[in-house]
């Protein structure tokens, strides 16, 4: 029998050469008169080892990595594809079997549960490895019921905001609509975070159930995807899972024999930032200017088209289907205080290690650099880490013992966000850090609040001027940071969205932990 | 002046698209990615036929084409490249990448190679964090890239 060898398709493994690993494996095989059946697999989220190449054994899979297009014939040579009896000599890249490599042992993978396993397109792969339970599960339920598993679960909107997820579509549950919308917010634009790409690349069945259990809890029979223009791959893999959900049932009239419809569309964001704020969203796809809308009303309310709309990010939405099937006690049973469940965190920047590590709430962010990551890249100290992406506040190494948890988080002045730590080693200058968020904030503002649109502006030249007085700091030093605080004071309480609002926990987090950057005193 | 025949060419072209899209809910996007992928570009001579079958004026079209960054109006070099600027990639030397880019290539951001080669552009996140610094070209995403890699990549692209 044809022995079967995993490469990954993930956009990830595709950046460090998969696609020539697949070939040459292909052209190994054939040239030596192997029967292999190759197939392209997810990621593992273990990133630094891709392309990591698995072998199919009785015991489970082996895996080897990082792979490179020329380590190919010697792979070949030490006989990889009967990878346990090579195991007394083993290749220099074999890592032993996938499931006992700690950094994936450890981890509590519910989200996430297949990713990395199963061919992303292949529906009977998604069934045969627990797919479409959940869904079966809320075809025997109430719009009602399937809303107090949700809120049960204590599940929170993973995009940041942290909202109560069931909260949301209990209020859209509750309108009386000729229409109503789930619109998916998959337009992931923070750095550092990779988790929705994963999930829509490696497992779009579980996002495609997810939401149509939404459409089936609120009454919705329309699903939009609001999809990142970055993310090519995904919008190819997101439109061939659609399909095939279209053709089995799973999708369109009569779900899976019901009396429910549910029709899915991926729509292409086009690399506005403030696309991800939910209205602005909603305007996009109205095919409008993303401009924030005023609140309220809600889009809960009065969303997509002036109808009730749920809008969650891919993460709250690929979690649904495991809490259907597996119980919200089982899912609220993970974490620690009012974070219930698991949060896909993703390693990224300066990081020996980074990936995906999805855990309970509760790790610390040392664990997570350290045990998990490695610590840094470079190999110099880890001196500050960005948490919750560009609007996140940066944290010193002082407060690295800070659990993963909203409300620990939110106690130092901090966001946990999407689930994305981005780590700098002791090269950074943090007042250039602090320039940056400003001028992130002047490029991607939709212009239509002041304190965004202006006060992004005047905060780089102002910063500008502090770091061109840095090393000979004048009185004016003193004058022009405390103008710094007062813009971002404004800026926080007189933004009309996170955009601008959120710009001065990068801005004051880097000047009250590292006052030294800016030229004055600690 | 461009000549008749490809004016014409156009205007059929985007007929095509138009009334492919025309009945799609919130259809401004969708024809818009059309347009960009299929010619490359959204040129403002299309803006008032959009205009007239979306039922809007030619300032929203506009205002619409230029609100967001992916969408541009003049036609770019074979291949067009996006280097990430966000904090990520700055952690792992994206700006010495940056300047190292337009140094070999000549161009600033958003400026086309003399030989037409190459669109050089920034992104502000490619969702390859682990893997920083990270450059896009055309549709294919290469992380971990060095200096010497870009060299690489700009002298296939320029091939």
């Amino acid at each position: 029998m044809a022995v079967k060898v995993y490469i990954p398709r993930d956009s990830s493994a595709l950046s460090m050469g998969a696609e020539k690993v697949a070939d040459a494996i292909a052209l190994e095989a054939k040239k030596r008169g192997l029967e292999i059946s190759i197939i392209r697999n997810g990621s593992r989220g273990l990133y630094w080892l891709e392309t990591m190449v698995e072998v199919a054994t009785d015991q489970g899979r082996v895996a080897y990595g990082p792979v490179k297009a020329k380590d190919v014939p010697s792979l070949f040579d030490a006989d990889f594809l009967n990878a346990l009896s090579s195991f007394t000599s083993p290749h220099p890249l074999s890592l032993g079997l996938t499931e006992e490599i700690d950094w994936l042992k450890k981890q509590q993978r519910l989200t996430f549960a297949r990713v990395g396993i199963t061919d992303p397109v292949s529906l009977d792969d998604y069934i045969a490895h627990d797919g479409y339970k959940g869904l079966k599960k809320a075809l025997t339920l109430s719009g009602a019921e399937i809303v107090k598993a949700i809120t049960d679960s204590g599940l929170r909107g993973r995009g940041g905001a942290a909202f109560p997820t069931g909260i949301k579509w209990n209020t859209v549950l509750g309108c009386q609509a000729d229409q109503k919308y789930i619109v998916c917010n998959a337009d992931e634009g923070d750095s550092g975070t990779f988790s929705d790409r994963m999930i829509m690349e490696d497992d779009p069945f579980v996002l495609i159930e997810g939401m149509t259990i939404a459409g089936v809890a609120v009454g919705a029979t329309q699903g939009y995807i609001y999809l990142r223009s970055e993310y090519p791959h995904a919008l190819k893999v997101l439109n061939e899972a659609i399909t095939k959900a279209e053709s089995a049932g799973y999708l369109g009239k009569n779900i899976c024999g019901s009396t429910h419809t549910f029709n899915l569309e991926v729509r292409r964001a086009a690399g506005a930032y403030v696309c991800g704020e939910e209205t602005s969203l909603l305007e996009s796809l109205e095919g409008k200017r993303g401009l924030v809308r005023f609140k309220p009303p809600l889009p809960a309310i009065e969303g997509l088209f002036g109808k009730p709309t749920v809008v969650n990010n891919v993460i709250s939405l690929a979690t649904v289907p495991i809490i259907l099937d597996k119980g919200a006690q089982y899912y609220a049973d993970y974490g620690m205080g009012r974070s219930r469940g698991t949060l896909p965190i993703q390693l990224a920047g300066n990081l020996k290690h980074g990936g995906l590590v999805e855990l309970a709430f509760g790790i610390t962010l040392r664990e997570l650099l350290y045990d998990y990551g490695g610590g840094s890249a470079s190999g110099k100290p880890i001196r500050a880490v960005q948490v919750g992406g560009p609007l996140g506040a940066f944290l010193p190494e002082s407060q690295f013992d800070t659990p993963i948890d909203y409300e620990a988080f939110s106690n130092i002045w901090a966001v946990l966000g999407h689930g994305g730590i981005v780590a700098f080693d002791d090269t950074v200058d943090m007042a250039k850090m602090a320039r940056y968020a400003f001028e992130f904030c002047a490029i991607e503002s939709c212009g239509k609040c002041t304190p965004c649109r202006i006060g992004s502006i005047r905060g780089a030249e102002v910063v500008d001027k502090i770091i061109a007085a840095k090393n000979k700091p004048t009185p004016d030093t003193l004058k022009n940071i405390k103008l710094v605080r007062d813009l971002s004071d404004t800026m926080l309480n007189g933004s009309l969205c996170a955009l601008g609002g959120m710009t001065p926990y990068p801005v004051l987090s880097a000047m009250n932990h590292f006052p030294e950057d800016f030229g004055i005193v600690k | 002046m461009q000549d008749l025949e490809t004016e014409q060419d156009l205007d059929a072209k985007l007929g095509a698209l138009i009334s492919e899209h025309q009945a799609t809910p919130g259809a401004l996007m969708p024809l818009l990615h059309a347009i960009q992928d299929d010619i490359g570009y959204v040129p403002e001579s299309s803006y008032s036929q959009i205009g007239r079958a979306l039922g809007l004026s030619v300032a929203e079209v506009h205002g619409v084409v230029t609100f967001y960054h992916h969408f541009r109006t003049h036609r770019p070099g074979r291949h067009v490249m996006q280097i990430c600027r966000a904090e990520s990639c700055q952690s792992m030397g994206s700006e010495a990448l940056e300047a190292h880019a337009k140094k070999c290539l000549n161009v600033d951001y958003h400026q086309t190679t003399s030989d037409d080669a190459i669109t050089l552009e920034a992104v502000y996140c490619l969702g390859n964090c682990a893997l920083s610094p990270n450059i896009m070209i055309d549709e294919e995403i290469y992380g971990r890239v060095s200096a010497e890699d870009l060299d690489t990549l700009i002298a296939e692209a320029r091939a």
